[in-house]
């Protein structure tokens, strides 16, 4: 057997492996959840009797939401900062310019590899004991939005440098100051790659457990106020495969989970495509 | 007059913008403060050698070692690494010089949701499914370093397959034609020329493959076993340093609950140290 053949047996065998190994588990947990996707399951309150992941799912949503509305705006204003400002701007090539700028993106660098177990202890002695939240929809919220700033960040700074610069150039050259060039021409041109920032962000908070137990804890009702404690879909799953008690409901609400990633994939699919010309 | 106004929204926009780039800056900032405040103590008051180094962890005699934790943590990751890294590495050459364009757009999109589908999703099957198969086949009860390692693999493929196919798109196409006018043939152009050329690219997607392993929790603690005893065989339970964290913290208390603290401190700065190792590689990327 040549070299060559033996190579491309290694690439495919491994190719084999990953698909393997990913449509095994998306089979295993489809036929296993499928069947006990019962209308109880979706019942609006929960009860021992019902496990119903209704509530659980409403807090995904409260969470997703809650968590955007602060690290969007932050993050979009930082990248809008990073690159229009400090790379393109009349400063970019002061020493200490640039120093301020490096620390800037080796911190948001730092907090998108910071494991989520730590930012779920770093919650919970924030958010739950020092400002004596309690577990909460808000504790929660805040460490979700921590969390996914980075990524907005990043992928927002990637969607300013894609925007061509004789856009600029032309509102510069029309008479428009800085600010109204960033807000009329960069930034709705920037829209689609931000978005899919947005898209993935939202994938982050879902697929979530390890930081939410700590800071918006497990009472599987939709919360009356923030300061309420909230379990989100995935912190619902895992408590319920780690009691054992309701297998069947763990698999169903994956079925769920399931759905809910594909179709934020497919959304920022659909999002990507629309970048695509722009470039 | 009228200049000074217009002067005066544009400086404050640039403060607003300014303001903003610093959040993600204080964050770090009050996430070391308040991680080292509550956590270096208790590892001073433990002694930082019998901490960082002690065997056992038993916080009923107040023994807090993490050793354990810290081996099992680095077997489990290296561990992900062997199994994952070569799979990834080869997936992702598949897909960028093996793979007709039709096939491409239905693989694509499953890379994004392999890295789409949450942890826990990936530990309910390595539960039900990896645990039972390891324990068929090497014996044991299953729930092993092994598969946790097993696990970790598939789960840090997406992460490894999307860099590096990334890095081996970037690697000049004109090497690659070069090699086959010379008479060598496709796979060998690729595997001898191309993954060369695409090396630091394909090390930094391991790196941050490392940074998913070390830090994941969810999906370890429910296939590892979790017992605190240093691993000595890969068929047997051991538990990581995110695991302990996640097992014990709801009923800690006291210096427990500091040590707890203090574990993810240890965790913190291993993290700290595999980003630096990944700037350091990217800049000496944007050198070359």
């Amino acid at each position: 057997m040549s070299k060559s053949v033996i190579l491309r047996s290694l690439v495919y065998l491994a190719t084999g492996l990953t698909f393997f190994s990913l449509i095994g588990i998306v089979l295993y947990v489809l036929i296993g959840g499928i069947p006990y996707l019962s209308p109880e399951l979706f019942s609006w309150n929960y009860n021992s009797e019902n496990v119903s992941l209704m509530p659980s799912l409403v807090n995904t949503f409260l969470t997703v939401i809650l968590s955007l509305v602060i690290s969007v705006p932050i993050g979009i204003l930082a990248a809008v900062f990073l690159i229009e400002y400090a790379d393109l701007g009349v400063a970019a090539k002061s020493k200490i310019v640039r120093c301020f700028v490096s620390v800037i993106r080796i911190a948001a660098d730092t907090l998108a590899g910071i494991p989520s177990i730590v930012y779920g202890l770093f919650g919970m002695l924030i958010f739950v004991t020092f400002f004596h939240w309690g577990y909460s929809l808000l504790a929660g919220g805040l460490t979700m939005a921590i969390m996914t700033l980075p990524v907005i960040q990043r992928t927002t700074e990637e969607a300013l440098i894609s925007v061509p610069m004789n856009y600029r150039e032309g509102a510069f050259a029309l008479g428009a100051g800085k600010l109204r060039t960033v807000t009329h021409v960069v930034l709705p041109t920037a829209i689609p790659g931000i978005l899919s920032g947005v898209i993935l962000a939202i994938g982050r908070v879902v697929g979530e457990t390890a930081a939410l137990i700590f800071t918006a804890g497990t009472v599987a009702q939709i919360p009356t106020s923030v300061f309420d404690s909230s379990r989100t879909l995935s912190v619902h799953m895992y408590n319920l495969s780690v009691e054992g008690l309701h297998t069947h409901e763990a698999m169903a609400t994956g079925v769920v989970l399931l759905i809910v990633v594909v179709i934020i994939n497919w959304l920022s699919e659909l999002v990507a495509n629309k970048i695509r010309p722009v470039k | 007059m009228m200049l000074k106004i217009i002067l005066n929204k544009e400086n404050i926009a640039r403060f607003i913008f300014l303001a903003a780039a610093y959040v993600a800056v204080a964050c770090v900032i009050l996430i070391c403060v308040f991680l080292f405040t509550q956590g270096v103590p208790p590892i001073a008051k433990i002694g930082l050698g019998d901490f960082l180094f002690g065997e056992k962890w038993k916080p009923s005699q107040n023994l807090y070692g993490i050793l354990p934790m810290t081996l099992a943590s680095i077997y489990t990751t290296v561990g992900a690494i062997v199994i994952g890294a070569p799979i990834g590495i080869l997936t992702a050459t598949f897909l960028s010089y093996f793979c007709p364009q039709w096939l491409y757009k239905v693989l694509k999109p499953m890379v994004n949701l392999m890295a789409g589908i949450p942890s826990i999703v990936y530990g309910f099957f390595g539960m039900a499914v990896l645990v039972p198969f390891v324990s068929y086949t090497f014996g044991g009860n299953g729930k092993a370093l092994l598969t946790a390692s097993i696990l970790l693999g598939v789960m840090i493929l997406p992460t490894i397959i999307s860099v590096s196919e990334s890095a081996i798109r970037s690697a000049q196409k004109s090497y690659y034609e070069g090699a086959v006018a010379l008479g060598a043939s496709h796979e060998i152009s690729v595997f001898k020329v191309i993954l060369p050329a695409a090396k630091s690219g394909i090390i930094s997607s391991v790196i941050l493959g490392i940074g998913r392993a070390i830090g994941e929790t969810m999906a370890v603690v429910m296939v590892a076993g979790n017992q605190a005893i240093i691993p000595t065989d890969i068929t047997r339970g051991a538990r990581t340093l995110t695991s302990n964290i996640v097992i014990e913290m709801a009923e800690a208390t006291d210096l427990h609950r500091a040590a707890l603290i203090g574990t993810a401190v240890v965790l913190f700065v291993l993290v700290l140290i595999i980003n630096l190792l990944f700037s350091v590689i990217k800049t000496r990327r944007k050198h070359v």
